[in-house]
């Protein structure tokens, strides 16, 4: 619960003249005034002034106002929440990691060069795919990377017409924001009554547009949950008009020891390290978007890359031809890699077989359980999420961002709303593979009683949460006259 | 019920035309402000820029989702809504009212390939 007083922002909080620290004495002879001008501050910072004690209630009663799947159960559809092991952070937390320089000899880190390499035969093995870089720092940094692979191969071939990517219209907002900054053109795919991919519609696209298609990104299953059971078919037409198949991993985690994207005829695939193998994410990140390629599309690749030749590892940069070059800063978000290597070695080969079974058995135990309350769209089996259209009984008013408000009363976090966009009150739920049945079973309970309520009580649904240190928040304000900075607060002088 | 209104062309994207002369007001449909939920902001094209039947003019943002906004008809922006700028809601209180932009038509067969408002009110029966 979080403390009145030190609740309030550190700013308030802020008296002048306090400190909780001091400074060594300085014993060097340079003065501000030999800096050049631009780098001058015009003004003082004003930073808070707070003593010691009341910066760490401060912070320690935020955390307490924070939720995370440490707290409680966190079904956020698309998002793959899933625990995150305590053996993980261990692993991350030895010097040995944390201590390492990104420029320091490749002879004195071979441990951390070898992470890589092996993490990388293992995220080839997973996905059926021929080789990995580890480099980009998140799924859409993925996505991009990608994108440009596959650019790069059609202008290797001198195929430079290729500029459309072919995205299905239930397709997360991040694969046409991808497309758009690699500079290509976006082309949608209508999905069927079935929520899968329109195969006669893409056909038509095809017989159209197809000398300018660059490729098609897909996830499977798809945002829905489906899986696309069509995907041989189409990658067959993509590949036959000259297009590359991009797999999005975001929704790999059912696929994980089932089925692989290499399989299904994928060309390019990222995976979110940050989903699938466990490592926390949520505000901000870090992530990391692994993209993987199939044999003959190697070369592309970005740099640096970690090479093995007789069981030494080496940097290497300078003597790829092809590649495209740097994406980031050295090998991107390298505690994410330990914690997704200590994940998957933790599981071991047979046990990796479990999550996607599990993460399905999962989803599918909750759609079952609460479809007579809730509307189903699309029936039939799910993979590891689903979503729901809102309350089946919609006569109360009740909305789904009602519903998602109460659960939090409830002490669960909110399921992802309004998307997808595919229906107007998506409720997207994904209770991952680590959930006991005791747990969804206590959701599902909720759930129900919350169905309940919206008949019984709709307006103490509406007026959701009731119990949270911060109530229902005006979103339309919020978007419309954004406070996003402290000095923004301050009345007007 | 959304409210669909006798006179004007719709599209399958939810935006209607009103056509006055030579002129086109186009905007978003009752159907589309209510899908969309209160609109907290609209990004509209500038006078004298083309836009093109079936393609992107702008769009509009609400708390659940930005969409694209598909120009029913080709011509050239010759005014555009300014009051959106400072009051995007006003789209929530009358989407018919509140036009978007207002084009010259460069070709007005064009509006033959929009629905009536009695094939419009079936589409959206359908949704």
């Amino acid at each position: 619960m979080n403390n009145r007083l030190y609740g309030n922002l550190i700013f308030e909080l802020s008296k002048e003249g306090r400190q909780g620290y001091t400074l060594p004495k300085n014993t060097y002879s340079h003065k501000t005034d030999e800096l050049p001008w631009a780098l001058r501050r015009g003004q003082e910072a004003r930073l808070p002034e707070c003593d010691e004690l009341t910066v760490i209630r401060h912070y320690t009663n935020l955390s307490h106002d924070n939720f995370g799947v440490n707290d409680g159960f966190y079904p956020l559809g698309s998002c793959t929440m899933k625990y995150n092991p305590v053996i993980d952070e261990e692993i991350a937390a030895l010097e040995a990691f944390t201590a390492l320089h990104p420029l320091q000899p490749a002879d004195t880190c071979q441990h951390a060069l070898g992470l890589y390499y092996a993490l990388q035969q293992s995220l080839s093995e997973l996905t059926g795919m021929k080789e990995f870089t580890l480099n980009p720092c998140a799924g859409a940094h993925g996505e991009l990377t990608g994108l440009m692979v596959i650019r790069a191969y059609h202008e290797s071939r001198r195929d430079t017409a290729r500029t459309k990517v072919v995205i299905p219209d239930s397709a997360h907002g991040t694969n046409p924001a991808s497309a758009a900054v690699c500079g290509l053109e976006v082309v949608e795919v209508k999905s069927g009554p079935d929520g899968l991919v329109d195969v006669a519609d893409l056909a038509r696209l095809i017989s159209e547009q197809g000398p300018s298609i660059a490729a098609m990104m897909m996830t499977n299953p798809n945002t829905l949950g489906i899986f696309e059971h069509d995907i041989p078919e189409i990658t067959r037409m993509v590949h036959e008009c000259g297009g590359l198949m991009y797999y999005d991993g975001a929704n790999l985690n059912p696929m994980l020891g089932v089925c692989r994207p290499g399989d299904m005829g994928f060309d390019v695939m990222h995976v979110n390290l940050h989903k699938t193998f466990s490592t926390p994410h949520g505000g901000g990140g870090p992530g990391s978007g692994p993209v993987g390629v199939r044999q003959g599309l190697e070369s592309f690749l970005p740099t640096p890359r970690v090479v093995c030749t007789g069981g030494t590892y080496s940097v290497e940069t300078g003597q790829y031809e092809q590649t495209l070059g740097s994406v980031g800063a050295f090998f991107g978000n390298f505690g994410v890699m330990v914690r997704a290597y200590a994940y998957i070695l933790s599981l071991g080969r047979e046990n990796v077989k479990m999550v996607g079974p599990l993460a399905t058995l999962n989803a599918n135990y909750v759609k079952e359980s609460l479809r007579d309350v809730y509307e189903l769209p699309i029936g039939g089996l799910c993979k590891h999420e689903f979503v729901f259209d809102g309350l089946k009984d919609k006569s109360t008013g009740v909305t789904t961002m009602d519903v998602a408000k109460r659960l939090l009363d409830y002490g669960y976090h909110a399921p992802t709303i309004y998307f997808p966009l595919l229906f107007h009150e998506s409720l997207m739920i994904e209770p991952t593979e680590n959930e006991s049945r005791d747990t969804l079973d206590a959701f599902i309970q909720v759930m129900r009683n919350i169905a309940e309520e919206a008949k019984a009580e709709p307006d103490k649904v509406k007026a959701a949460p009731l119990t949270t240190p911060i109530g229902r928040v005006d979103d339309v304000l919020a978007a419309r006259q954004p406070v996003v900075t402290y000095k923004q607060m301050q009345p007007q002088a | 019920m959304a409210k669909v209104i006798e006179g004007l062309r719709y599209s399958e994207s939810h935006e209607y035309v009103r056509v006055e002369g030579n002129y086109g007001y186009v905007g978003i449909t009752d159907y589309a402000q209510h899908a969309l939920g209160n609109v907290v902001y609209v990004d509209m094209p500038e006078v004298d820029d083309e836009v093109t039947a079936g393609e992107e003019f702008g769009a509009v943002e609400s708390v659940k989702a930005a969409s694209d906004l598909i120009s029913p008809v080709s011509g050239t922006v010759v005014e555009v809504n300014e009051a959106l700028e400072d009051e995007p809601d006003l789209v929530n209180k009358d989407a018919f009212e509140n036009w978007i932009i207002k084009v010259e038509l460069s070709d007005a067969s064009e509006l033959d390939n929009l629905m009536d408002a009695t094939a419009y009110s079936a589409y959206v029966e359908k949704l």
